[in-house]
């Protein structure tokens, strides 16, 4: 067995299964910070039971998110001590600088907001909403330094076999990172309000259309819309952005084999093998991809044949997850802005059809997501840190095959189990839905 | 003094800060199924440790980015070397963080018996396997000229390191049962004082057999104690060991606990003081990892200190700020686990 691959296979296990939490937790947290802030400032209890059943759904969501990053912290040691010990002195200061400004923040104040909440005045929790808001962000930011650092890297400079720090800052802003922030924290967003809008529409098909169902479905449908525009915004500057800095990757994902003035955007074609595009239907915009990454109609974008073959990424998954990204973030924009018109038109809370969509594009945005960092892992390959380091110089030395397949089974066998309590548990909040309207005394009043 | 030794005290400092943190937490998840018998001990238990394991846990991973950050070389070797050991451990942590939430999620006895089993395997095993991880270290790693690690699993666990391993749950536990029988009350908490003095004998005779055991075996980790002002640790460690025992026995659990924190703190100390300039011994002929060969640049290092200074007072004053949240008692509401 190959043990690069095995390695690899790992890592993406890892790395994948992850990621399906920080999205909807970065998501819902900006939503329960929405939330809070309409509680807070309105006193009304309807913002407060919302609040408390998206709370919910996010601890149980922030927790396996939170077991399953364990692992990513010492796995670059375990897998990957050849790259740790030449990068280490420039990728450990984000890892530790996200502990210091994100993990704590985060851990501590999701313990006060989710079992705390009888202990702490008003203020405090829209306090601690925003603190955790702020938390997931800030932990967004060090880790997609860390991983921008490996695309764009920038602020060191190689001594004796490996890389040194030259500039902190401008290893932190390399060329990548804003860019892959925004697009990150954007799609996030569209996660949590697919989620939120999709619940919404769930509650009004079973004819459970409570008050806190509808401030659910609207709120989420109006974010969606703005979330989804963001990221096609974001989308288009990070692409761009490749377009300058990593012209193989860039090739690959747009299927592009010949260098180039006018390059076309293929928008359909068969997928390409690591040997040659396919023949086949395809469905071409002449000119489209020049002006797309460059600005110019006439700009010349590089192919992949000006490169050797060994420092191709392969070229078929990063064409792929690219395409049906894209295809996958056209659908997103299209269904929210149904949403928006008919809640426009006051018609959002009777729209069945609509609303059965919405049902089952909860997990849309997060396809979207994982399709979108294959494409920019897979295309990141043969390196693991761009252009100076490969993939298969930077494993672990000692540690074999037989290790690397014990560990694969037992980590995939735990992320089966939590992937499948946690869907389970989602799903059960989510049946059990809010607390009944009226307890209050200041609800009753405000309703008369 | 130099950063890199600024640095080995910073990292010890963060993963000081997590035996003491995540030793209250471990302790009670190795002790919550012999000192809660019912489902209502249960979770006041539980929800003793549920607001704070999380913010224990990341002194921890910052320890680990930490590591990476000052003293790449180190982390490399270790975490390459220790795999399945590490793997082990990152295997129970993942599913100790579930344990908790997930458990309060439905009332079913078998669902709620058996993720109470899962978070007690699942605070022993780490528990146990990083005070064999510290003993192996203290001991020495077999390394090459390369600093690659040498040597084999089965290696890893000798007499001294198993020893350690013992020393650490017995330091865990008696942790742990102090942080009980602080926030618990009834049954719950006199148990956990019946279980603290046992754990309390358990530790200090441990401790005496693995102190004997290196003075015999290890004459490396002797070397500070050349030093008078270096016997100042261990003699903290026992003067703070012995007032815990007084000051449980004498109903005062808070300060028993804060003395129990001081002792563990000071091992670690000790620990240190056995280690520098290494930060990981060589057996035989190996070329040792110390803090002068395997530290980052002095900018990498001068750059993360800033960071550690502008982040970790807010991190502690707002650490301080929600366990005085939870002060008190445990009190079960309609948030609880």
């Amino acid at each position: 067995m190959d043990v690069v691959w095995l390695a690899r296979l790992q890592f993406s296990l890892t790395v994948m299964f992850h990621f399906l939490f920080p999205p909807i937790s970065i998501g819902l947290a900006f939503l329960i910070f929405l939330l809070e802030t309409a509680r807070w400032r309105t006193g009304r209890d309807v913002y407060r039971r919302a609040s408390d059943l998206w709370i919910k759904v996010f601890a149980v969501t922030f927790v396996v998110g939170v077991a399953s990053g364990i692992v990513m912290e010492f796995e670059f040691g375990t897998n990957w001590a050849s790259y740790s010990r030449f990068v280490g002195d420039v990728f450990g200061a984000p890892l530790a600088a996200e502990g210091v400004f994100a993990f704590f923040l985060e851990s501590g104040f999701v313990g006060l907001l989710v079992l705390g909440r009888r202990r702490i005045s008003s203020f405090v929790r829209w306090l601690s909403s925003l603190l955790i808001a702020l938390g997931t962000v800030l932990s967004a930011f060090w880790i997609l330094v860390a991983n921008s650092w490996m695309q764009t890297p920038a602020g060191y400079r190689l001594v004796s076999g490996h890389a040194e720090l030259t500039d902190f800052w401008a290893a932190v802003f390399n060329a990548s990172t804003l860019p892959r922030l925004a697009h990150t924290v954007a799609a996030s967003a569209c996660m949590g309000a697919f989620l939120m809008a999709g619940v919404g529409a769930w509650y009004y098909l079973k004819g459970r259309g409570s008050d806190v169902a509808r401030v659910t479905l609207r709120l989420g449908t109006v974010m969606a819309l703005i979330a989804s525009l963001l990221s096609f915004a974001t989308g288009d500057r990070h692409a761009k952005q490749v377009a300058h800095t990593q012209h193989a990757k860039f090739a690959a994902m747009e299927g592009l084999w010949t260098t180039q003035k006018g390059a076309p955007l293929i928008l359909f074609s068969l997928p390409p093998t690591q040997q040659a595009p396919r023949e086949g239907p395809e469905f071409l915009i002449t000119r489209l991809t020049s002006w797309l990454a460059f600005g110019n109609f006439e700009a010349p974008v590089v192919g992949l044949r000006a490169f050797p073959l060994q420092d191709w990424p392969p070229v078929a998954v990063t064409f792929l997850s690219f395409h049906n990204m894209v295809i996958v973030g056209n659908l997103l924009l299209l269904l929210s802005l149904i949403g928006v018109l008919l809640l426009w038109r006051g018609r959002l809370e009777r729209a069945h059809g609509w609303q059965r969509v919405m049902v089952w594009a909860i997990p849309l945005p997060m396809l979207a997501i994982q399709l979108g960092w294959l494409t920019a892992e897979v295309g990141r390959q043969p390196w693991i840190v761009y252009g100076v380091l490969r993939t298969r110089d930077a494993v672990s030395k000692v540690v074999g095959a037989p290790a690397l397949l014990l560990s694969i089974g037992l980590f995939a066998a735990l992320d089966v189990l939590l992937g499948a309590l946690w869907l389970y548990l989602l799903r059960r909040e989510i049946v059990h839905g809010p607390e009944a309207a009226g307890a209050p005394a200041a609800e009753v009043s405000h309703v008369a | 003094m130099s950063l890199e030794t600024a640095w080995f005290l910073l990292v010890g400092l963060l993963l000081a800060g997590y035996a003491v943190l995540d030793g209250l937490d471990l302790g009670a998840g190795m002790l919550h199924l012999f000192v809660a018998r019912d489902d209502r001990e249960r979770r006041q238990v539980i929800n003793a440790v549920g607001p704070v394991w999380d913010g224990n846990e990341v002194w921890l991973l910052t320890g680990g980015g930490a590591i990476f950050a000052a003293f790449p070389r180190v982390y490399a070797t270790v975490f390459s070397g220790l795999y399945l050991a590490l793997m082990l451990v990152l295997a129970a942590l993942v599913l100790r963080a579930v344990c908790l939430e997930f458990r309060s999620k439905l009332p079913a006895p078998g669902w709620r018996r058996a993720w109470d089993g899962a978070f007690a395997v699942s605070s022993f095993l780490p528990s146990l396997l990083f005070g064999v991880a510290v003993g192996n270290l203290l001991r020495g790693l077999p390394l090459d000229g390369e600093q690659e690690f040498a040597g084999t699993f089965l290696g890893l666990l000798n007499p001294f390191a198993l020893l350690a391993g013992l020393l650490s749950v017995a330091m865990f536990l008696v942790q742990g049962a102090a942080w009980l029988a602080l926030k618990c009350e009834g049954p719950v908490r006199e148990r956990a004082r019946a279980w603290a003095r046992g754990a309390w004998l358990a530790f200090v005779g441990l401790w005496v057999v693995a102190t004997v055991y290196s003075r015999l075996a290890l004459p490396q980790a002797w070397r500070a104690f050349g030093n008078p002002l270096a016997w100042l640790a261990p003699l903290g460690f026992v003067a703070a060991l012995a007032g815990y025992r007084v000051l449980l026995a004498g109903r005062r659990p808070a300060v028993a606990l804060l003395l129990s924190s001081a002792a563990i703190a000071l091992l670690w100390v000790v620990v240190g003081l056995g280690l520098y300039p290494a930060l990981v011994p060589a057996l035989g002929s190996g070329m040792p990892l110390t803090v002068a060969n395997a530290a980052s640049s002095p900018l990498t290092l001068r750059v993360m200190l800033i960071v550690a200074l502008v982040g970790m007072p807010f991190v502690i004053a707002y650490t301080i700020y929600i366990y005085r949240r939870f002060q008190g008692p445990v009190r079960l509401d309609e948030h609880s686990y």
